[in-house]
């Protein structure tokens, strides 16, 4: 088996040619915009949180590559019609696994389909490409955060 | 065929026979970095062995030698490069500290409110983004020049694009992604008919293609030298004599001064004046041992086989379904540099499946942003060739791209 077969796994082939929560939301409470300086790599994320803080709708733009469309289409899965608490704990728990040497980090099973992206981080430069939707939607939930604020 | 023994030449650099699981190393990544022969990895042990000490200052014998070796490389880069005279040619640490040398130096001297500075759309950000900040600091402008259908310099437009109010031209003698050649003499000319000056970017051009500063009529020269078989950290500055005496130096410090005071300091000439510090001694040698290396080869076989080389890399990508080749379709009218994208597939992901196969290619914007926007895509993957690449490792790269099809899920073929 090469490298390639252990990367490209049918999970994430099939959300990069078919991301879920792909487009964009008019008005939405947040917008915000992803870069990864390295490739050039963008992504847009729209984001509705309810008043009661849960996140009712999540819509992602994403013009990367298969690692990068894949992450962000199982993210917008994993936090869609959560509260906003719960997504930030997801965050956390992704980046954790995607950034500790260790393979200790589980998920719970109703997350259990992200354990498709640990085999990225037998490539160092490919863990960014990953974390770029994650790093977008954590500055999504500050942005809606603080204009249900003012 | 050309007159390269390549064969021969494969012998003189160890790192090509490095085995990446289990395959050989094919190494399509030079416009990146080349790679470096035996002779200028030696070059650099037996200075630090032998005669390791600091240049212009000691009596000792290991200190003569050293001055010797720095200063004779000065000599063989005017010699390569066509320069009058050795005092012209200014060692800086790659091709953006003599851009930016340019810059701060000669640009704050001589940009003023309302001057135009010409660039084309295809520079590398090393020689856009210091003259962005030039302009701003200068309320100049910056002027770019357009490109033809096939990414070649619209010679008509530049007629209108250059004028009264350009100060500078500044452009690459060949482009890093789309392998362009540019008429570097025909927009001297025209700079000059409108008392501008021209500044080229060879940090693509000199390693390829046999290079006369006198010829492209240029008044400035920078490129790198680890893009030509030598180490990194050596980059050139080459200018005319009676600019760079007109220039305040750059940076301060030793061996710039002729003598200092308290209160104030005299500058060392040229080309001193513009060398502030130790500077990088064994990497300089180094790099006169890299350019001695090309001229036993002869640049016009160098070039010979990269046309060759790159004729045929032309042909066998032109043959992939939903493949878009960016730059000149003719291989004598542009570099060893072969920019692509594969329709359904991220250059990234290529990039990562054809590594697997021990193919290293580029992928990405190749530090060219706003070219990428013009060409409306993120980036691109790119192979990029030299002296020692084969017709064979082009079939490698072939059967790697088929590989990447495969493990996308054929969506190439779709």
């Amino acid at each position: 088996m090469s490298l390639a077969d252990d990367l490209y796994r049918e999970t994430i082939l099939d959300h990069y040619h078919n991301p879920r929560n792909n487009g964009s939301i008019d008005n939405a409470s947040a917008t915000v915009e992803g870069v990864n300086p390295l490739c050039g790599d963008e992504l847009t994320l729209y984001l509705n949180v309810s008043p009661t803080g849960l996140i009712e709708d999540v819509k992602l733009m994403a013009h990367g590559c298969s690692i990068n469309t894949a992450s962000g289409s199982m993210m917008s899965e994993a936090i869609l019609g959560q509260s906003v608490e719960r997504a930030e704990e997801i965050i956390e728990s992704f980046k954790n696994m995607m950034l500790t040497k260790s393979d200790e980090v589980a998920f719970e099973d109703e997350l259990e389909e992200l354990e498709a992206l640990r085999g990225v981080k037998k490539y160092p430069v490919r863990i960014k490409c990953a974390l770029l939707p994650w790093n977008t939607l954590l500055e999504g939930i500050q942005t809606a955060k603080s204009t249900k604020k003012e | 065929m050309s007159n390269l023994d390549v064969e021969k030449i494969r012998q003189d650099f160890p790192i090509l026979d490095r085995v990446i699981d289990g395959k050989r190393l094919v190494y399509l990544d030079n416009a990146a970095t080349s790679q470096k022969p035996v002779q200028v990895i030696k070059s650099i042990s037996n200075y630090y062995e032998q005669y390791n000490s600091n240049v212009h200052r000691g009596i000792h014998t290991m200190s003569e030698e050293a001055t010797t070796a720095y200063e004779g490389v000065r000599e063989t880069v005017a010699n390569f490069i066509g320069a009058k005279e050795t005092c012209e040619v200014i060692f800086t640490r790659n091709t953006t500290e003599a851009i930016n040398l340019v810059a701060y130096s000669w640009g704050r001297q001589n940009v003023l409110p309302g001057d135009e500075i010409v660039l084309s759309p295809m520079e590398h950000h090393s020689n856009l983004v210091p003259w962005q900040q030039l302009a701003q600091e200068r309320e100049a402008k910056l002027v770019f020049l357009e490109l033809t259908e096939d990414g070649q310099i619209n010679m008509e437009s530049a007629k209108q694009l250059i004028g009264s109010k350009t100060r500078l031209v500044t452009v690459t003698q060949m482009s890093n992604v789309l392998g362009t050649i540019t008429p570097v003499k025909e927009l001297a000319r025209l700079a000059h008919q409108h008392n501008a000056i021209i500044l080229v970017d060879g940090a693509q051009g000199v390693p390829h293609l046999k290079t006369s500063v006198a010829e492209l009529e240029c008044d400035f020269y920078v490129f790198s030298l680890h893009k030509m078989l030598g180490p990194t950290g050596v980059g050139i500055l080459w200018g005319k004599k009676e600019i760079l005496n007109a220039m305040p130096p750059f940076m301060f410090g030793g061996d710039m001064i002729s003598s200092v005071h308290r209160d104030k300091s005299r500058w060392n000439e040229l080309p001193w004046k513009f060398e502030a510090g130790t500077p990088n001694i064994a990497d300089v040698i180094a790099s006169g041992v890299a350019i001695e290396y090309l001229q036993n080869l002869g640049m016009d076989n160098v070039r010979e086989h990269e046309v060759e080389i790159t004729e045929y890399a032309l042909k066998r990508l032109g043959e992939i379904k939903g493949i878009t080749i960016y730059g000149p379709k003719d291989a004598n009218l542009r570099g060893g540099v072969v920019a692509f994208n594969v329709e359904g597939i991220h250059p990234h992901d290529l990039g990562q499946i054809l590594s697997d196969s021990a193919v290293a290619i580029r992928a990405g914007h190749h530090c060219c942003q706003p070219l990428m926007k013009d060409l409306k895509v993120m980036g691109t993957a790119r192979a990029s060739f030299y002296i020692y690449n084969t017709l064979e490792e082009v079939d490698l790269l072939m059967a790697a791209l088929k590989e990447a099809d495969k493990v996308m899920g054929h969506v190439a073929c779709r």
